[in-house]
C-alpha cells in the first residue's frame, strides 16, 4: 500500500489488512466488455424484440456484473459490503414494484388514465425555441403552465 | 491540513476505513439513481408512446460514451494495480488518464445534446425527454465530480503518498460506470 | 473481533496539527465535540424560530383576526406559510440536528473510544452544508411572494406550480433547502457509520457498544437508504418549478402521485431516523438511573433493526385517501398494524429495565421516564390512523395533528432535553441545577398534554388540518370547540414561556454551575473516563474495553457500577 506513512509502519501493513490477492488479466476483462457492447448495439438493430431486449439489458446486466467482480474485487469482498449492496438493491425492487400498480397502470377497476396523460406534450414536429420551451433556468415568477392547448 | 486521527486508522471490521466509506456512499448512490430510474421505468412502460421519442437518441454516440468509460474503467483498475506495487506516479498517470476519459464522455455529450436541442428535443419537450436529460445529467454530475476527486486523488499519489485512496475513487468511477451500462439501454436501446 | 494497530501503542496524543484558536476555532474547527455544539445550538435556535412560528398560528387559530402581539396580523398565505416552516423546520432542523447530529457527533467517538470521528474533515462540510441550508430556508421567508406554503410534505401541483403556490421563489429556495440538509446528513452519516463499525476501541465488540450507539448508526442506515428516492424527487421537483419539466403533472403526463411515494418512501423511515437516537438516548439514562442494566440488549438490539426493516414497508399509510390502489392500502395497513409490535416490545424492555432498579429521579430521568409515557400515547394512537377504514375519517384531521405530536414532541423535546441534561455536565464541565431543572420539566410537560389532548377531541369532531379560520366552517365553529382551541393556545403559550427557565438554567450553569466531575453520575460508558469536558482528542491515552456498556450492580463488588474501561 502506500511506501510512506504519516506513523511509519512498515510498507503493505495498513491497519493489517491484506491487500487483494493477485491481479487479474484487467485488460482481458475489458476486451471481453467491448465485445459484448458490440453484441448489444447490434442485436437491437435485428428488430426482433426479444432479441433486441435480451441483448441490451441481457448483456447490461453481464457487463454490470463482470465490472463488479473483477475491477471492483466484489467477489472478494467483506460480506458486509456484499449485504449493504443487496439491501440497496432489494429496496429499489421494492420501491419499483410497490408503485407500479399506482404509477405505471394506465387504468384501474373504476379509472382510466385519459388522452392527456398518453399526448405527454409529444410534438407532431419538433419545436424550437418559442412555444413551449421555457429559457432555462428562467426566474420562475408567476410560471406560465405553457404548451398544450 | 492534515487531520489524521487514530480513529480513521483502526480497521474493527477488518477493513480499511476509507474502502467501507466508499461503499457506504455506493448505497446511497443506488437509492438515489434507483430512484430515478424506477420513476423513469415506471412511466416509461406506463407510457409505450414514448418509444417514438425514444427513437430521436444517439445510439453511436451512446455506444461511443459506453466504450470511453469501459475504457477509463480500465485505466482506473490498472492505476489500483500501480498503487498496490506502491508505485504513485504510475497510478497518478493511469487516474488522470481516467480523468481524460471522463472528460471525453463529457464533451461527447455536450454535442449530442446540443444536436438534440437544436432539432427541438429540450428538457421540456415531452416526458421522455424530461427523465432523460434528468437521468443522463445526475449522472453527468457524478462523472464531474468524480473526475475532480480523481484529480486531487492523483495529485496526493504523484508524491507517493495516500496510496489506498486510489483503490478507493477508482470503486467510484466503477460504479458510475456501471450506472451507465445501464442507462445505456434504458434510455437509448428501448425504442 | 476488534483489530489493534501498532500506531495506537506509540501515539501519546494524536493529531500532528496545532489546535486553531480563537474564531477560527469554530469556523473551522474540525473536532467532533464542537461540530456537535454546532448542530445543537443551530437546532436549538430554530426550535425557537419554529415554536415562535406555532405560537404565531395558534393565536390566529384561537383569536381569528387577531393583531398577534410580536406579529401582526396573519394572512391566509401567512398562515400556510407558518405552518409549512413550523413543520419543516421541525423536523429537519431542529429534531435531526440535534437528536442525530448532535449527540451522535459528540458521543460516538466518546463512547466507542476514538479521539474523533473517521472522517474530521468531511464531518466540517456536513456542518458547512447544513448551515447554509438553515440560512436557504430562512432567507426562503422573506424572499418576494413569501415562504412557502404548500406543507412540510409540499404535495405538486401545488409546489409544482407557482399558479397555484403563489411563491414561486418561496417554493424553489425551500426545497433547495431541504436537498441541501439531506447532502448535509449523508456524509454525517457516513461518519457515524463507518466510525462506529470499524473504529471501536480495542476490546470492543459488537454487543459492548453502548445502545445509543447502535441507535444513531441503525438511524443514519434508515436516512441513507431512504432519502436517495426522494432527492432524485426533489431533484424532479426543482425542474418542474423552474424549467418547465412536468414529472408531476397530470396534464402533460407527469403524476402526481409519483411525489407522494418517493416522499413517504423517505418520510416514513425518517420518523424512525430521529425516533431511534432519542430511544438511545433514553435507554442510557435509565440504565444508569436505575441502576441496572438493561433489560435483553441484545433482543433490543435486534428489534430495532426489525423496526428499521419494517419502516421499509409501511409508508403508503400516509396515502390511503389519495386514490392508490386499495389492494395496496390493504397490504400497508397490515404492515402498518405490524410495526407497533417490534415498538411496543421496546417500551416493555425498557419499562424490565426500570422493574427493581434503585431509581433516582434526577431531571434527565424525569424526561426519560416521561419520554417513555408521552410516546406511549402517541404511539397507541398511530394504530388508529393505521387502519384504512378507520383512516378515511381521521385523515387530514387534528386527529393526526395530535397523534404525531404525541410522537415528535416526545422524540425532538422530551429526548432532546434527557440528552442535554444528561450530557451537560460532560460537555460543559458544569452541573446544571436540578431545581430549575425539575421546575422546567413540569413546566413542559403538564401544558404540552394541554396542547394537544384537546386535538384528539376536536379531530374526532372533524376538525380539518390546515385551516387558518375556523369561522369560515359553522360545523366546526361551536363555542365547545373554540374553546379547545383557546386551551390548546393558553398552554402553548405557558409552555413557551417556561423554556426560558431552560434557557436560564442552561447559560448560568455554563458558566457558573458546580464543576463536575468526570463522572458525576457514576455510568459505565466510555465517555464518562475522560475529563469533563474532554480535551481535544478526547484522552491523552486511548481506552482499552474489557466489558459490556451496562455492568451496574454486578455481585460481589463494592461499588454499583464497572466502567467499560476498567480492567478486571
Amino acid at each position: 500500500m502506500s511506501a510512506h506513512s504519516a506513523h511509519g509502519h512498515a510498507p503493505g501493513a495498513h491497519a493489517g489488512v491484506a491487500p487483494h490477492g493477485p491481479h487479474r488479466n484487467y485488460v482481458k476483462i475489458w476486451a471481453i466488455l467491448v465485445a459484448l457492447l458490440v453484441i448489444s448495439v447490434v442485436g437491437p438493430m435485428t428488430g426482433i424484440r426479444v432479441v433486441m431486449l435480451t441483448t441490451a439489458f441481457g448483456i447490461a446486466l453481464v457487463k454490470a456484473y463482470m465490472v463488479a467482480k473483477n475491477f471492483m474485487h466484489l467477489d472478494i469482498e467483506k460480506p458486509i459490503v456484499h449485504w449493504l449492496l443487496i439491501v440497496g438493491l432489494a429496496l429499489m425492487v421494492l420501491l419499483y414494484g410497490a408503485l407500479a400498480p399506482d404509477i405505471q397502470k394506465g387504468e384501474g377497476q373504476y379509472w382510466k388514465k385519459d388522452e392527456n396523460f398518453h399526448k405527454s406534450f409529444t410534438p407532431e414536429k419538433p419545436h424550437t425555441g418559442g412555444g413551449q420551451a421555457q429559457p432555462a433556468g428562467g426566474s420562475g415568477a408567476g410560471t406560465p403552465e405553457h404548451g398544450h392547448p | 491540513m492534515s487531520v489524521k486521527t487514530i480513529a480513521t486508522q483502526r480497521a474493527s471490521m477488518n477493513i480499511p476505513t476509507g474502502r467501507l466509506a466508499v461503499w457506504w456512499v455506493l448505497l446511497s448512490e443506488i437509492v438515489i439513481f434507483g430512484g430515478v430510474l424506477a420513476s423513469y421505468i415506471l412511466h416509461r412502460l406506463g407510457h409505450p408512446e414514448w418509444a417514438e421519442q425514444a427513437a430521436h437518441t444517439n445510439v453511436w454516440a451512446g455506444a461511443f460514451n459506453t466504450l470511453v468509460l469501459l475504457t477509463s474503467s480500465l485505466s482506473a483498475v490498472l492505476a489500483h494495480q500501480a498503487a498496490e506495487k506502491g508505485d504513485g506516479p504510475k497510478a497518478a498517470r493511469l487516474l488522470q488518464l481516467t480523468v481524460f476519459g471522463g472528460l471525453v464522455f463529457l464533451i461527447v455529450k455536450t454535442f449530442e445534446w446540443r444536436e438534440e436541442i437544436i432539432h427541438g428535443y429540450t428538457l421540456q419537450a415531452g416526458g421522455f425527454w424530461s427523465y432523460y436529460y434528468t437521468a443522463a445529467g445526475l449522472h453527468a454530475f457524478h462523472v464531474l465530480a468524480g473526475m475532480v476527486i480523481m484529480l486531487w486523488v492523483a495529485n496526493t499519489a504523484r508524491k507517493n503518498q495516500e496510496l489506498h485512496r486510489v483503490e478507493n475513487i477508482g470503486i467510484y468511477w466503477h460504479f458510475v460506470d456501471i450506472v451507465w451500462i445501464f442507462l445505456f439501454p434504458l434510455l437509448y436501446i428501448a425504442k | 473481533m476488534s483489530h489493534t494497530t501498532t500506531v495506537e501503542a506509540h501515539a501519546p496524543a494524536p493529531h500532528g496539527h496545532a489546535e486553531p484558536n480563537g474564531f477560527m476555532k469554530y469556523l473551522w474547527s474540525t473536532d467532533h465535540k464542537i461540530i456537535s455544539f454546532q448542530y445543537m445550538f443551530t437546532g436549538m435556535a430554530m426550535a425557537l424560530i419554529a415554536g415562535f412560528m406555532a405560537y404565531v398560528f395558534r393565536m390566529q387559530i384561537a383569536y381569528p383576526g387577531l393583531n398577534v402581539p410580536l406579529f401582526g396580523h396573519v394572512s391566509p398565505d401567512v398562515y400556510n406559510a407558518l405552518i409549512t416552516n413550523h413543520g419543516s423546520i421541525m423536523v429537519f432542523w431542529v429534531a435531526m440536528p440535534v437528536l442525530l447530529a448532535g449527540f451522535g457527533n459528540y458521543l460516538i467517538p466518546l463512547m466507542c473510544g476514538c479521539d474523533d470521528m473517521v472522517f474530521p474533515r468531511i464531518n466540517r462540510l456536513s456542518y458547512q452544508l447544513f448551515l447554509l441550508s438553515a440560512i436557504v430556508l430562512l432567507v426562503s421567508l422573506f424572499v418576494p411572494g413569501g415562504g412557502f406554503g404548500g406543507a412540510w410534505t409540499a404535495y405538486p401541483p401545488l409546489s409544482a406550480q407557482a399558479k397555484y403556490s403563489l411563491t414561486p421563489m418561496g417554493s424553489t429556495l425551500w426545497v433547495i433547502a431541504v436537498a441541501l440538509e439531506f447532502v448535509a446528513f449523508l456524509l454525517g452519516g457516513i461518519n457515524f457509520i463507518v466510525t462506529a463499525m470499524n473504529a471501536r476501541a480495542p476490546g470492543m465488540r459488537a454487543f459492548d457498544v453502548p445502545l445509543v450507539v447502535w441507535f444513531i448508526v441503525v438511524a443514519s442506515l434508515l436516512f441513507m437508504a431512504s432519502v436517495g428516492p426522494l432527492i432524485a424527487g426533489a431533484v424532479m421537483l426543482l425542474f418542474d418549478q423552474n424549467l418547465g419539466t412536468a414529472f408531476y403533472n397530470p396534464t402533460r403526463g407527469g403524476d402526481p402521485v409519483l411525489w407522494q411515494h418517493l416522499f413517504w418512501f423517505f418520510g416514513h423511515p425518517e420518523v424512525y431516523v430521529v425516533l431511534l437516537p432519542a430511544m438511545g438516548i433514553v435507554a442510557e439514562i435509565i440504565t444508569v438511573f436505575a441502576r441496572k442494566k438493561m433489560f435483553a440488549y441484545k433482543t433490543v438490539i435486534y428489534t430495532v433493526i426489525a423496526t428499521g426493516a419494517l419502516s421499509f414497508f409501511v409508508w403508503a399509510h400516509h396515502q390511503f385517501v389519495a386514490g392508490i390502489d386499495p389492494r395496496m392500502a390493504n397490504v400497508f395497513t397490515v404492515t402498518t398494524v405490524l410495526i407497533s409490535i417490534p415498538i411496543a416490545e421496546m417500551c416493555f424492555l425498557y419499562i424490565a429495565t426500570l422493574y427493581g432498579g434503585s431509581i433516582r429521579f434526577t431531571t434527565p430521568m424525569l424526561w426519560a421516564l416521561a419520554f417513555m409515557a408521552e410516546f406511549l400515547i402517541g404511539g397507541v394512537t398511530g394504530i388508529y390512523l393505521g387502519a384504512s377504514g378507520a383512516d378515511i375519517f381521521f385523515h387530514d384531521t387534528y386527529f393526526v395533528v395530535a397523534h404525531f405530536h404525541y410522537t415528535f414532541y416526545p422524540i425532538a423535546i422530551i429526548g432532546g432535553m434527557a440528552g442535554l441534561t444528561h450530557w451537560f455536565p460532560k460537555m460543559f464541565g458544569r452541573m446544571m441545577s436540578e431545581r430549575l431543572g425539575k421546575i422546567h420539566f413540569w413546566g413542559t410537560i403538564i401544558p404540552f398534554n394541554f396542547i394537544f389532548i384537546p386535538m384528539f377531541f376536536l379531530g374526532l369532531s372533524g376538525e380539518h388540518r390546515r385551516i387558518y379560520d375556523y369561522t369560515h366552517f359553522p360545523d366546526l365553529a361551536t363555542p365547545e370547540m373554540q374553546a379547545l382551541r383557546i386551551m390548546s393556545t393558553v398552554a402553548l403559550v405557558v409552555m413557551l414561556l417556561f423554556q426560558f427557565v431552560f434557557l436560564w438554567n442552561f447559560i448560568v450553569s455554563a458558566f457558573r454551575g458546580r464543576k463536575a466531575e468526570r463522572n458525576p453520575w457514576k455510568a459505565t460508558t466510555l465517555e464518562w473516563t475522560t475529563e469533563s469536558p474532554p480535551p481535544h482528542g478526547n484522552w491523552a491515552e486511548l481506552p482499552t474495553v474489557h466489558r459490556g456498556p451496562y455492568e451496574y450492580a454486578t455481585p460481589g463488588r463494592d461499588t454499583d457500577y464497572w466502567p467499560q474501561n476498567e480492567k478486571a
